[in-house]
């Protein structure tokens, strides 16, 4: 569904990535790991077409998509969420989702009306007419969800969209991601929280200074003294794997 | 038309008003590079100043630059109330209402100023308002040298402040990271207010120099306005060097602009500058890259 | 629905009970100012993109009307159209530019107000818009020619004209165009993101503006028969577009009407008490201004709500 080849981008002499390349098969939950500042979030926006990356190419569903501005790979059904949860703060959730889905739907009201039932696809619906500027961090990041739902995505785009909850919240959402798969969504996934990579993904990459440094089922990933490296420093699978001996 | 003895005097000219331009655009810049607030009011508290200046002189015979310390002062102390109890409470400091509150703020100060003192232009005639200098290549009348040479002077006491002393340290890193200054224990309101009253204060000493070569009217505000804004957008928001480059730049371009086009049409050029500026380089000449 | 057909049923017979010219003209002017109000409450209000420079579009609109009339004969009413069209391409222009450019905020702001000055000057000095001097349209009254001998005449027109903005603003909020415009006042990344073309809707939006600012423009030549580069273009023009909405209400649909009203009433109470002083009145639309945004940011039309807030916060046994 999603084929990312060779994206480099530059910040001034900061190289966010170098050469990211990834695999997003249809239907399947595909998840980006890596340590902070590996540049996850750059290669997310560059894919939902908010950044321009200095090199590379993104084909969607087989065409070529890089260039795209965001709006338009939108309405092709790449949609993202923010890492920062970006409400409408003046308006109220059901107002919110209904912007997502007056995308494909024929008038307002219609959208108004859809609106209600993507609230219960996600468990938002007790909330429909609050002032989402009044929301919990915890159901921004839901409403987040719920509006990219909204629009009816091919891909969806989910960036950290499990930090911050506690581990009943992370479980809910782990169910309703899963769910929004079935339904037939491809999913790509960025996170933090182990719980969420493992529970859901089929497909893991790892990013780190800005390079794909593993990439392949989660089981074998996760034990990779590479990744490991990656996040808990050099030498630290030597040492992990010397503690299982001496055990 | 191009010869060189007249492009030259409207040159220097266009020099030293800049200079002023200058003062007047670098008390904007460090509001807005500070504070983060477009003040909207700042040709309004420029024409109030004026008219203190001018009042100062045919009330009470004060010679305009000897008005200077009483002005500077003065202005300092306006521009801080306002800031510490209209500007930061009607805006609930939200930038996008900072706007229209300076909006609403200049159209008190500038219709008070009409109801007060009506549209009568005011000028002054201090004995030396005729007095000009021989430059060798062009003359220039000595009002506008002096204030050019005091704008100057101005600039340099401004940047010291701001460089060299603990204020200044604290409005530049209240200017940098918000948070950070008040983690430390700077006093945000304070320094938010002091700044403002630093900007106006430059207003006030624009003022001084600027009344023996111009004049007090109601609509002065509204006119200086743009230009200030043109100044500093073109030098980059918050940038001091630029705001000095910037007023000269535009001081020119006026002079040359009314030179060529006439009074009227020539005024186009600045509007068109500031255009141009805002589409094509926002980040002006010296600001940071948007 | 039927309550704002009722009120506009009542607004028509107005003229049959207010047999004072006075009246009637304040009334005209009070639907006239609620026009350019609904011009800018529809860019500024639902949009959020606040023009400091409205007069760009009202005063191509009044030249365009004045100049149609005067060079070329076209009659009068057609030019109302034609003034319409008129202010939204100048407003297509300034958006072009303006959006094209990513400009927001407080920089689009001032872009505009430098636009209309751009105008104003080059009103000012081109002799096809009569230069300083203006341009004045000889009275022919009839009301096939736009001018009408008894003031009810105008006062139709500028109710039809106010009752159309009106509409369109409701129309805006249960449209999907709309709920694309505000999502992109409350965040335009996430608009963005969720599939909205920014910039095309914002560009519809001032072209909608400016087309009722052109109306409003094309109004006030055929009541004033004069117009000139300060009234066309001027501060005074811009800085009414916004008051109106901004005191009464901005992003709602009956936001602007109350802020004309009340501007309008300030306007004749300060004048009986100050006779006529040059620049008192807006002393108090300014000190208005700076209430409204301290205390009542959402504009007169919001306080009912509030007061029922403040209320019920008070009433015993709540927590």
């Amino acid at each position: 569904m999603l084929e990312v080849a060779g994206i480099a981008k530059r910040f001034g002499g900061l190289a966010a990535l170098a050469d990211a390349s990834l695999t997003a098969r249809a239907g399947a939950i595909t998840a980006l790991i890596g340590p902070n500042g590996a540049g996850k979030s750059t290669l997310f926006a560059i894919i939902a077409g908010f950044i321009a990356p200095d090199r590379g190419s993104i084909r969607f569903a087989g065409r070529e998509i890089l260039g795209l501005p965001a709006h338009a790979l939108a309405r092709l059904g790449v949609v993202r969420t923010f890492q920062t949860a970006q409400p409408f703060a003046g308006l109220t959730v059901r107002e919110n989702i209904a912007i997502g889905c007056q995308l494909r739907a024929r008038s307002r009201a219609e959208a108004l009306r859809e609106a209600a039932g993507i609230a219960r696809q996600v468990g938002m619906a007790a909330l429909l007419d609050q002032q989402a500027g009044a929301l919990t961090i915890a159901a921004r990041k839901r409403l987040e969800l719920a509006r990219a739902l909204a629009t009816g995505p091919r891909l969806l785009l989910l960036d950290e969209v499990m930090a911050g909850l506690n581990p009943a919240e992370t479980a809910e959402l782990i169910a309703v991601i899963r769910a929004i798969r079935d339904g037939g969504v491809t999913l790509l996934l960025t996170e933090h929280v182990m719980q969420a990579v493992t529970g859901l993904a089929e497909q893991i990459y790892v990013l780190n200074g800005g390079r794909i440094i593993a990439a392949g089922a989660p089981a074998a990933v996760l034990a990779d003294a590479g990744v490991i490296e990656a996040y808990l420093g050099h030498g630290a699978a030597a040492r992990l794997s010397g503690r299982e001996t001496h055990a | 038309m191009f010869a060189f003895d007249i492009v030259l005097p409207a040159v220097l000219n266009g020099l030293a008003t800049g200079a002023v331009y200058a003062l007047v655009a670098l008390g904007l810049t460090l509001i807005y590079g500070v504070l983060h607030i477009v003040n909207f009011a700042h040709g309004s508290l420029l024409m109030l100043a004026l008219y203190g200046v001018y009042f100062l002189y045919t009330l009470l015979g004060v010679d305009p630059y000897l008005a200077l310390p009483i002005m500077v002062p003065a202005m300092f102390a306006l521009g801080y109330a306002l800031q510490r109890t209209l500007i930061a409470t009607a805006s609930h400091g939200r930038e996008d209402n900072i706007l229209l509150v300076t909006l609403g703020l200049s159209i008190v100060i500038d219709n008070l100023a009409l109801y007060l003192w009506s549209a009568d232009t005011r000028t002054i005639n201090p004995s030396y308002a005729y007095d000009t200098v021989d430059l060798g290549v062009a003359i220039l009348a000595l009002p506008k040298l002096v204030s050019s040479l005091g704008a100057l002077l101005a600039t340099l006491l401004l940047w010291l402040l701001i460089r060299r002393t603990d204020l200044g340290k604290a409005i530049r890193a209240l200017a940098r990271e918000r948070r950070g200054a008040e983690l430390v224990g700077i006093d945000v309101a304070h320094v938010f207010a002091m700044s403002f009253g630093i900007g106006i204060a430059c207003v006030g000493a624009a003022a001084c120099l600027l009344l023996p070569s111009y004049y007090a009217h109601p609509g002065v505000g509204e006119s200086f306005v743009i230009i200030a804004f043109t100044i500093v957008v073109l030098g980059g928001m918050g940038s001091f060097p630029g705001a000095l480059l910037g007023g000269f730049i535009i001081g020119v371009t006026e002079s040359l602009g009314g030179l060529f086009l006439g009074e009227n049409l020539g005024r186009i050029g600045v509007f068109a500058l500031f255009i141009a500026i805002l589409l094509f380089r926002p980040a002006g000449l010296f600001g940071a890259r948007a | 629905m039927a309550l704002p057909l009722l009120a506009l049923a009542a607004l028509a017979a107005l003229p049959l009970l207010l047999r004072s010219d006075f009246w009637l003209h304040f009334a005209i002017m009070t639907l006239y100012v609620a026009l350019l109000g609904q011009s800018w409450n529809l860019l500024g209000g639902y949009g959020g993109q606040r023009s400091f420079g409205h007069a760009a579009f009202f005063g191509t609109g009044a030249y365009a009307a004045a100049v149609l009339q005067l060079d070329l004969g076209v009659n009068p009413w057609a030019c109302l159209a034609l003034a319409g069209l008129a202010g939204a391409a100048a407003g297509a222009l300034v958006g072009a530019l303006s959006f094209r450019y990513g400009l927001r905020g407080s920089y689009f702001a001032l872009v505009t107000l430098a636009f209309a000055e751009v105008f104003r000057i080059l009103a000012d000095s081109v002799p096809f818009t009569g230069a300083g001097v203006g341009l004045q349209i000889p009275l022919r009254q009839s009301a096939a020619n736009f001018q009408f001998p008894d003031k009810a005449g105008f006062y139709a027109v500028i109710l039809a004209l106010t009752a159309l903005a009106t509409a369109l603003a409701w129309w805006v909020e249960h449209s999907r165009f709309g709920a694309a415009l505000v999502a992109l006042r409350e965040n335009e990344e996430a608009a963005r993101a969720l599939g909205i073309d920014v910039n095309r809707t914002k560009l519809r939006a001032i072209a909608l503006s400016g087309g009722l600012a052109g109306l409003a423009g094309s109004f006030y030549v055929q009541y004033y028969l004069y117009i000139d580069p300060r009234l066309a273009y001027g501060v005074e023009v811009s800085v009414a577009a916004l008051l109106v909405p901004l005191i009464g209400g901005a992003g709602t649909v009956f936001g602007p009407l109350v802020g004309a009203l009340v501007l309008r009433a300030l306007n004749e109470a300060s004048s009986r008490l100050t006779g006529d002083a040059p620049g008192l009145n807006l002393v108090l639309y300014g000190a208005l201004l700076i209430a409204i945004l301290a205390f009542l940011p959402d504009g007169l039309v919001s306080l009912g709500a509030r007061l029922r807030q403040a209320l019920r916060r008070r009433a015993p046994g709540h927590a």
